[in-house]
């Protein structure tokens, strides 16, 4: 079966070694993380892991499965691309004195939509945010300039359905969840 | 509710004791020491076993946890004590097996230092614990112990594992215990869709040729009356995963049988020839399937199973209901229609017929000179009547137990399945004795295991544990030895054994024994360890070179099973 890029999205309870559990189902299945980005959601409490992963849809769902096995986490699902909208952001630095020497430079922040952070004798930092292909392609844009630092971070999303689906999982979770009985 | 001002030392026993145990087994060292000091003054709430090893503490764990179905305790120190339960873990997290196991740690202060015996526990243990906590404050306690009792045993269950810094074990706390009843994040009931259950038994009214495959699900789930109920009235031959031994009776006319690798011929070579295939509670494991992709070729997939990570995991479902299977089968029963299916019950006893002549015969009533595996256990069982606990390590022993005993009770059989951990029987048999003293309990172990963990004879010894331990000494490894015979061209690398004098060994342990080598003596020796009040050591000298049939060779399909 043909590999595509899935992006998940885990929520959890803010647990110490949650981030370990968790990428040990990825290691025991010897799968790749492309990118992980893990913060607090809009529910106060609950911290949401985005990550990407490439692999076929057989694998995906049965990982998802196992991770929201896992005892602190409250949900996952995977999300095709198409079924997302998600950013990352990067940082440049590069030298002042190129800057300041080429002509080119207004042109590559309109192109890019990038803007300017903090401006030094030295160094001047760039802000953009993107796609990955967006901001691979700014960094090599600069690449005459002499890019110093050049960060990415992993990816956000947000989905195209219009309710974060946890919200309703969680009004759910408190009607309809069989109690154990002891 | 009144609160008592205790150390968190007496909050550990304090919950222990609320959450109704009354049996640990464990090993002391300096990071638990202050929870041991307290357990001396609860000597006669708490009986604390001392292993000889700590791995023998958490198979004995296990042993205990699967006769009894509550909780097996083990409590180590850091470090090695800690390192040293993990293949007890390993296999109670393959095995679905409620555990919690307490182990010491340095004080919170030194905690990432490479402190002496300190070890990273949540690290190591998370991927072979259902969960697993630190607690670095004492006042955490009460309520991480609660959650650790409710995790372990709710849902599937499994090992949980508890790590306590020194320090938080000294200070003190306002103690009061609520049992826990929910995690936010934890469904481990799902709740039963009955849309699922009136599909299935749609398929199951219309099947000609159903078949069921039982796995320790209905033994966790407490539903073996169900199950019976269930497949008498469909009419449904019932297979058994190595895990799902004793849920019924082994002389129910609609037992047919193991599955797998080296289960019964029948319910193999049917898997491929009905037009239904009922998962109550297993896994499709790979020793149960062969090839997935030439598995069930002509059948419909039903998987009753309480974990949705196994359902599509290894085979795909037609029709899953994910619920514990107790309320499945409540849910199911009234919509099943009274069937006979006589045709195809008869072709299983054909089966049966014809694995009998060809390989069952041979085994318990051999008629070449040396003793076989397969008769002392048919012996021993016949002696026992079902009545009896059969604790098996893990090899051919393992296999030709669990084809030959026979059980009148479910919860008779603690075997390490998933995992195949060597070792795992006298250890389990010491557990199992301690949670049913009522019952006699058979450790069937062979020369190969018997040594990994036969320290706990002393275990054994000291507590006056009346194990009856049968050693079936082939001076091989045998499993692996079958395998270099059939697959490696009989290149026997590694598998001869030079054993010691096993007797002499169990004397010095205070244990009495016996050893056999030839058939006149087999009955007499056996009479022999089951009147005896104590522990006792049988060894039998079993043939050499036997091999356990039928076999499935790895990664062939079912119906490619071999009878010789």
């Amino acid at each position: 079966m043909e590999e595509k890029e899935f992006t998940i999205t885990a929520f959890s309870e803010n647990s110490i070694g949650l981030l370990n559990r968790i990428t040990i189902i990825f290691t025991r299945r010897h799968l790749n993380i492309e990118s992980l980005t893990v913060s607090e959601s809009a529910i106060h409490g609950i911290f949401k892991f985005t990550i990407v992963i490439n692999t076929t849809q057989t694998l995906i769902e049965k990982v998802v499965k196992q991770l929201e096995k896992i005892v602190d986490v409250l949900r996952a699902y995977y999300l095709c691309t198409e079924e997302i909208i998600y950013q990352e952001i990067a940082l440049y630095k590069v030298p002042t004195e190129a800057l300041t020497q080429s002509t080119e430079i207004e042109g590559l922040i309109r192109k890019h939509n990038a803007r300017i952070l903090e401006v030094t004798n030295e160094y001047t930092v760039i802000e953009k945010t993107g796609h990955k292909d967006e901001t691979q392609q700014l960094f090599d844009d600069m690449k005459g300039f002499g890019v110093l630092q050049f960060t990415r971070s992993g990816r956000i999303a947000i989905t195209k359905a219009t309710r974060e689906r946890l919200s309703e999982y969680l009004v759910k979770l408190d009607t309809e969840k069989p109690r154990v009985q002891i | 509710m009144k609160t008592k001002r205790v150390s968190g030392s007496e909050a550990v026993i304090l919950s222990l004791i609320e959450e109704g145990v009354n049996t640990i087994f464990g090993y002391p060292g300096g990071a638990i020491m202050p929870i041991y000091d307290l357990l001396y003054d609860y000597q006669d709430q708490i009986k604390h076993i001392l292993t000889r090893h700590e791995q023998g503490a958490a198979h004995a764990a296990q042993g205990y946890a699967r006769v009894t179905g509550k909780v097996g305790v083990c409590m180590v120190t850091s470090g090695p004590g800690a390192t040293n339960l993990t293949t007890g873990l390993a296999d109670a997290m393959l095995d679905s097996t409620p555990i919690i196991c307490i182990s010491g740690q340095v004080v919170s202060g030194l905690l990432g230092t490479d402190a002496f015996q300190e070890t990273d526990v949540m690290g190591f243990s998370m991927p072979i614990t259902k969960w697993n906590i630190q607690i670095t404050r004492a006042e955490e306690i009460p309520e991480m112990m609660a959650r650790a009792f409710f995790i372990a045993t709710t849902g599937r269950p499994g090992p949980v594992m508890i790590d306590i810094t020194k320090d938080a074990q000294f200070a003190e706390l306002d103690f009061k215990y609520e049992k826990c009843r929910d995690v936010r994040s934890y469904v481990p009931r799902p709740k039963l869709q009955m849309e699922y259950v009136e599909k299935a038994a749609a398929l199951i009214n219309n099947a000609k040729k159903p078949m069921a495959l039982v796995g320790q699900g209905v033994i966790l789930s407490g539903a073996e009356k169900l199950l019976l109920q269930f497949i008498e009235k469909a009419q449904i031959p019932a297979a058994w995963t190595l895990l799902g031994n004793s849920a019924m009776p082994t002389d129910h006319p609609l037992n047919v049988g193991m599955l797998g690798m080296h289960g019964n011929y029948g319910p193999n070579i049917k898997t491929n020839e009905c037009d239904l295939l009922l998962g109550l509670g297993m896994r499709f494991d790979d020793r149960v399937t062969g090839d997935v992709k030439t598995y069930g070729k002509m059948a419909k997939v039903i998987h009753f199973e309480i974990d949705s990570s196994e359902v599509n995991k290894n085979v795909k479902a037609d029709v899953a209901v994910i619920a514990d299977i107790k309320e499945t089968f409540e849910a199911i029963l009234p919509l099943i229609k009274e069937t006979k299916r006589e045709e195809w019950l008869n072709q299983f006893k054909s089966a049966y017929q014809y694995e009998y002549d060809k390989i069952i015969e041979k085994d318990i009533h051999p008629e070449k000179e040396g003793l076989t595996m397969g008769e002392v256990i048919r012996r021993i069982t016949e002696r026992t009547d079902g009545e009896a606990i059969l604790v098996t390590d893990v090899g051919q022993h393992q296999m030709i137990a669990n084809r030959y005993f026979k059980f009148k009770h479910s919860r008779s059989v603690v075997t390490s399945g998933g995992l195949g951990t060597m070792g795992f029987g006298l250890p389990a048999a010491f557990g199992a004795q301690r949670g049913r003293p009522d019952k006699t309990v058979i450790a069937v172990i062979g020369d190969g295991g018997f040594q990994m963990t036969i320290q706990e004879l002393g275990t054994i010894w000291q507590n006056k544990a009346p194990v009856k331990i049968v050693l079936l000494n082939n001076n091989f490894l045998g499993m692996v030895r079958q395998w270099q015979q059939l697959f490696f061209d009989k290149r026997y690398s590694s598998t001869e054994l030079t054993n010691p004098d096993f007797i002499t060994i169990a004397r010095g342990f205070g244990i009495d024994g016996k050893k056999v080598s030839e058939r006149k003596d087999l009955d007499g020796a056996i009479n022999e360890m089951l009147s005896l009040e104590g522990p006792f050591l049988l060894e039998v000298t079993v043939e050499k070179e036997d091999n356990v049939f039928p076999m499935v060779p790895a990664g062939a399909s079912v119906s490619d099973i071999r009878l010789e």
